[in-house]
């Protein structure tokens, strides 16, 4: 019984970091309806902003935060202002498939510059730190912590999206382009807030993800996966819908592993189905 | 001109070839018998050699040497290798498989229907190998191939004992090594000796896994008890329920196969679980000095494999460099510490380039067939002969056990602990319990 207690909280915290990966795909995809194919390459180039950051000036990983946060959103206000506003319009597959362009080169320029090697971020002791709270029940400092950071983050954006001025831009552009504009909107600086708010989010998962985790200039997409699953589960736009996406698809897996390891990753795709067949505007969505 | 380029590959490669180019070639080339051609200006032509290896990608970690190692091999070839008295000169063509073996296999394909390559050659994961010898299989091809356990590239492929393959060769060590080096190593210390395993579901795991030709079987005849917590998926992000089941069953040891990241993974779970096993020897996951800096001092006492060190007594027939000599030279040129592939890779061309010094016509791939058969070498990874073979097509190398240890002049060692499957490698230290802190 305990055994299956803690399975299930291991589940749910997975689904913190799920999540976590989500959120900024929700956001873009709520402001301008791009799908952003490199968001699990940004993830890691992150990681390895964060690499270079803590390598050269030997912070710790999270104080590292304080430095790639900011990098990655000027990387996002620049990325949408110099590429990816060109492309955005009536149509949804010429921004799809500049982000798949923008994956490929940011994978291969990573492998260029930092070779093929295994890296992670060394954080010390917090790493394997845990709550024991019986024999079989433990809960580690950093998944918890991930955890807390997914929900503080997401009910963060929520405030910023429905009681500040920002927000209510953001949702003008998202609702109808044009007549924003009319309204004295500048949607193209509107769409880069958007995304630097979206590559601030991605600097924050990637980090947590590189103590976590080994990564290398590869491991974007196969991370990225669950992202996208836990945004379509959610609701397309809504933020908590993510947190709760990510939470099902972390629990679903849990206990599938539970009953057989093989069935852990096909048990989570096979809940993303279900939802998409029963529910294809996700449990928060909006329908449109 | 064109005509000189005619190699003789297979019958059906040639009617393909007739198709891609077309026009340009159709004129004399394809009226006269291709063979005739081939050989009566074999003198003038290169001798050419596919090489196809995870550059990029998930397994990329594998192929970082082959730029180092194929610049010394150039070197050695200079302008040229004597094959039946005449001097021809050899290009190697580099195909990078992305870590992909739909990429593999086109990469082959196209190796070998564009290129017209003498002579195939890949290393890597049996994600690498298995699809390129599978096409040249299919196109009578010659290919040698290395670095994956030759069980995964045999049984991997549906290869059948009683018959074997008539085009693809492989040297390398297999299953029942690594029991005997790994049951070796946990002889050597005091555990319950029970074993938890769990593998990675790719190519290499689903091969080593298997409960009739895999390691199952060989851990249980070792007088072990194996609790199996079964394949999971490569990049898992959650090891809980396997850690829950190796605890419950007061695993002391673990094994497996893992990709570096998932071994990560769940060797930090383990920590957070609570989960603290005397010994953990897995393959795959910690054959790199980097995948073990990623893991920190939590790296030091894990095991693995290890399947070629600056340690082992050999030296290359090629170039005559001992095995310390050539990492100390890699480290010299890239600033890296050695890795284990660079043997390997050496290995791989200079068999390669013994075979066709050895062919009495480079022109016939059943000539280039013949001396591979017939190969007896000194190769920087110890002897390579296929007479001597587990079954027809494969060859052992040596393999000893390793542990990793806080290095002097590098970050982490792997030092040999353990030769119960190759005595003529002498260990290096012993076979520690890892130690945990407070």
């Amino acid at each position: 019984m305990a055994d299956w207690i803690n399975t299930i909280i291991q589940g749910i915290l997975i689904g913190g970091l799920y999540a976590m990966f989500a959120v900024g795909l929700a956001l873009i995809f709520g402001v301008m309806k791009l799908v952003n194919i490199a968001h699990g390459d940004l993830i890691v180039l992150s990681a390895y902003v964060a690499l270079i950051v803590t390598q050269s000036l030997g912070l710790n990983p999270l104080v590292s935060l304080v430095f790639v946060v900011p990098i990655m959103g000027l990387i996002g206000y620049i990325l949408q202002r110099g590429l990816f506003n060109r492309t955005i319009g009536n149509d949804l597959l010429p921004p799809l498939l500049v982000s798949f362009g923008l994956s490929v080169i940011i994978q291969n320029g990573l492998l260029e510059l930092f070779s093929a090697d295994n890296r992670r971020l060394l954080a010390g002791p917090i790493e394997v730190a845990t709550i024991k709270f019986s024999d079989a029940i433990n809960v580690g400092v950093l998944p918890l912590l991930q955890f807390v950071l997914a929900v503080l983050v997401i009910g963060g954006l929520q405030a910023l999206m429905f009681r500040t001025a920002i927000g209510r831009s953001f949702r003008a552009v998202s609702d109808d382009p044009r007549i924003a504009q009319l309204m004295g909107l500048n949607n193209r600086h509107i769409f880069g807030l958007a995304m630097a708010l979206s590559l601030a989010v991605v600097a924050l998962a990637g980090v947590l993800l590189a103590i976590r985790a080994n990564f290398d200039p590869a491991t974007g997409p196969t991370r990225l996966i669950f992202g996208f699953e836990a945004v379509i589960i959610g609701g397309l736009s809504s933020f908590w819908g993510t947190l709760v996406g990510g939470v099902i698809l972390g629990v679903v897996q849990a206990i599938a592993a539970t009953i057989d390891p093989g069935l852990q990753i096909l048990a989570g795709h096979l809940a993303f189905l279900l939802v998409l067949a029963f529910r294809p505007q996700g449990l928060f969505g909006r329908v449109a | 001109m064109a005509q000189g380029k005619w190699s003789l590959s297979s019958p059906t490669a040639i009617s393909r070839r007739r198709a891609v180019q077309g026009l340009a070639l159709a004129g004399a080339g394809a009226i006269a018998a291709p063979a005739l051609i081939g050989r009566a200006l074999a003198a003038s032509r290169t001798i050419k050699l596919g090489f196809v290896s995870p550059e990029s990608g998930p397994i990329a970690s594998f192929g970082s040497a082959d730029e180092f190692i194929l610049a010394g091999v150039r070197k050695a070839i200079g302008d040229g290798i004597i094959v039946g008295g005449v001097k021809y000169p050899v290009e190697i063509l580099v195909r990078d498989s992305q870590s992909n073996p739909s990429r593999a296999a086109e990469v082959a394909a196209e190796l070998i229907t564009k290129e017209k390559i003498d002579l195939m050659l890949a290393s890597s994961t049996a994600d690498t190998v298995n699809p390129v010898a599978d096409q040249c299989e299919v196109n009578g091809v010659p290919c040698i191939t290395t670095d994956t356990p030759w069980d995964a590239f045999f049984f991997g492929r549906g290869g059948d004992p009683a018959k074997g393959f008539d085009w693809t060769y492989h040297f390398f060590w297999g299953v029942g090594q690594i029991v005997e080096t790994f049951t070796g190593l946990w002889n050597a210390i005091e555990t319950n000796k029970t074993v938890g395993a769990l593998w990675s579901n790719d190519s290499d795991g689903v091969a080593v896994s298997n409960p009739v030709h895999g390691l199952p079987p060989g851990f249980i005849k070792a007088g072990f008890k194996l609790i199996d917590a079964g394949l999971f998926t490569p990049l898992s992000n959650d090891f809980t329920a396997q850690i829950t089941k190796l605890k419950a069953e007061k695993c002391d040891i673990v094994t497996g196969v893992f990709l570096p990241p998932d071994f990560a993974t769940f060797w930090a779970q383990c920590a957070q679980q609570g989960f603290k096993p005397k010994a953990v020897t897995v393959a795959k996951a910690l054959l790199f000095p980097a995948s073990v800096e990623a893991l920190g001092d939590r790296g030091v006492g894990l095991s693995s494999e290890e399947w070629w060190s600056p340690d082992h007594p050999f030296k290359s027939g090629l170039t005559g460099q001992s095995a310390a000599e050539l990492c100390a030279d890699f480290t010299k040129a890239t600033g890296k510490q050695w890795v284990q592939p660079i043997g390997f890779k050496h290995a791989l061309l200079e068999v390669a380039l013994d075979v066709l010094k050895r062919t009495k016509n480079v022109d016939d791939p059943g000539s280039i067939m013949e001396s591979i058969a017939a190969t007896d070498y000194q190769s920087i990874v110890g002897p390579v002969s296929w007479k001597k073979g587990p079954v027809k097509n494969c060859t052992t190398t040596p393999l000893v056990g390793g542990q990793w240890v806080k290095g002097k002049t590098s970050k982490y060692d792997i030092q040999i602990v353990n030769n119960a499957a190759y005595p003529g490698i002498a260990t290096v230290g012993k076979f520690q319990p890892i130690a945990y802190g407070s």
